[in-house]
């Protein structure tokens, strides 16, 4: 890769496939819960309603990004249109700019490079790379994101499968693993005021919308809450 | 089948391109500090409403119903600082047990 990317930064004497390691071995735990929460994806695509299995692997390998693809298939479920499931699944993706713009000039490589490994960011791995004060380990960054990605899409696999055979989801309490999921996502995120007085207002915003829009929508419609970042200060 | 594959697709589509418009657009440099900020509050704000939608949410109707009283187990749960992998099962098993004994 190297050859054609005249950056006079790179050249360490340690091989590439050995700067990753680091990353990945500390990904490893979190990796079983990523892996988990792949298989509940799995199951829930294939449950009445769902996207189905194929579809969900290839989504896992594709997109990486568990809320937004939960999401999406959430709002599939409940009869959305396609165009709804997309917007609301890009609104809660909305964060990987800020976060891949954090990233960007600490991941390896050159122009060409750096937007294919930026695939690889998703909360997790990015927490991982996380030095403090905006300094960031790509390297770290890209071998914890590669075990997750493995974790995610091998889950979701075994998820598709073992769905199949679970059977009626309802009867397991498998539908209230969606807003239970949705909710333990949410609650890290209140850590200021702001986004307290923003989870309420779309909270509020898609309970008043939900009788009146098609399904979907009020998700989307909630997403305008988060202008009240404008509002304030 | 059709309707499925539009969302992946779309869905793959979009998140790639966000994903690596960060290193291709800005390089090294932050967002405006006002657009910032209203990106940082999008996840809390569709969060909830995907907490509210998934939770009574059926179609265009709300309606309380076992999932009501797995999300409240969930809620107990993370009180209790239990890891999100737990606070899911103790939703699932919450809402099957309300269902088969028929409180909900």
């Amino acid at each position: 890769m190297g050859d054609h990317s005249a950056h006079p930064m790179s050249d360490s004497p340690t091989p590439p496939g050995l700067r990753l390691y680091p990353g990945a071995v500390t990904a490893l735990p979190l990796a079983l819960v990523v892996g988990m929460f792949g298989v509940s994806f799995g199951v829930l695509s294939v449950s009445s309603g769902g996207i189905g299995a194929v579809q969900a692997v290839v989504m896992s390998a594709s997109t990486f990004a568990g809320s937004a693809q939960f999401a999406a298939a959430a709002i599939a479920a409940t009869g959305g249109q396609p165009i709804t499931a997309i917007a609301a699944a890009l609104l809660l993706n909305a964060r990987y700019l800020p976060i891949g713009i954090s990233v960007a000039r600490f991941l390896p490589g050159g122009s060409l490079r750096r937007p294919v490994l930026a695939q690889l960011v998703v909360d997790e791995s990015w927490a991982l790379a996380s030095k403090g004060g905006g300094e960031f380990d790509g390297h770290r960054l890209v071998g914890a994101g590669i075990v997750l990605w493995l974790a995610w899409v091998a889950g979701t696999v075994v998820g598709v499968i073992g769905g199949e055979a679970l059977g009626d989801p309802a009867r397991l309490g498998l539908d209230a693993a969606f807003p239970a999921l949705f909710l333990g996502l949410l609650v890290p995120q209140l850590r200021s005021r702001p986004a307290v007085a923003a989870a309420l207002l779309g909270a509020a915003i898609t309970v008043a919308l939900t009788p009146l829009t098609p399904p979907g929508v009020p998700i989307i419609a909630a997403s305008a809450a988060a202008l009240i970042a404008l509002a304030r200060r | 089948m059709t309707d499925a594959w539009l969302i992946v697709i779309g869905v793959g589509i979009g998140t790639v391109a966000i994903k690596a418009s960060g290193p291709v657009l800005l390089g090294g440099r932050a967002l405006p500090p006002r657009i910032g900020s209203v990106v940082a509050l999008l996840a809390p704000a569709l969060l909830a409403a995907l907490v509210v939608s998934a939770s009574v949410g059926s179609g265009s109707q709300l309606v309380a119903d076992a999932r009501l009283v797995g999300v409240g187990a969930a809620a107990v749960a993370l009180a209790l600082r239990a890891p999100i992998l737990v606070v899911v099962l103790v939703a699932a098993v919450a809402a099957a047990v309300a269902r088969f004994v028929g409180i909900a």
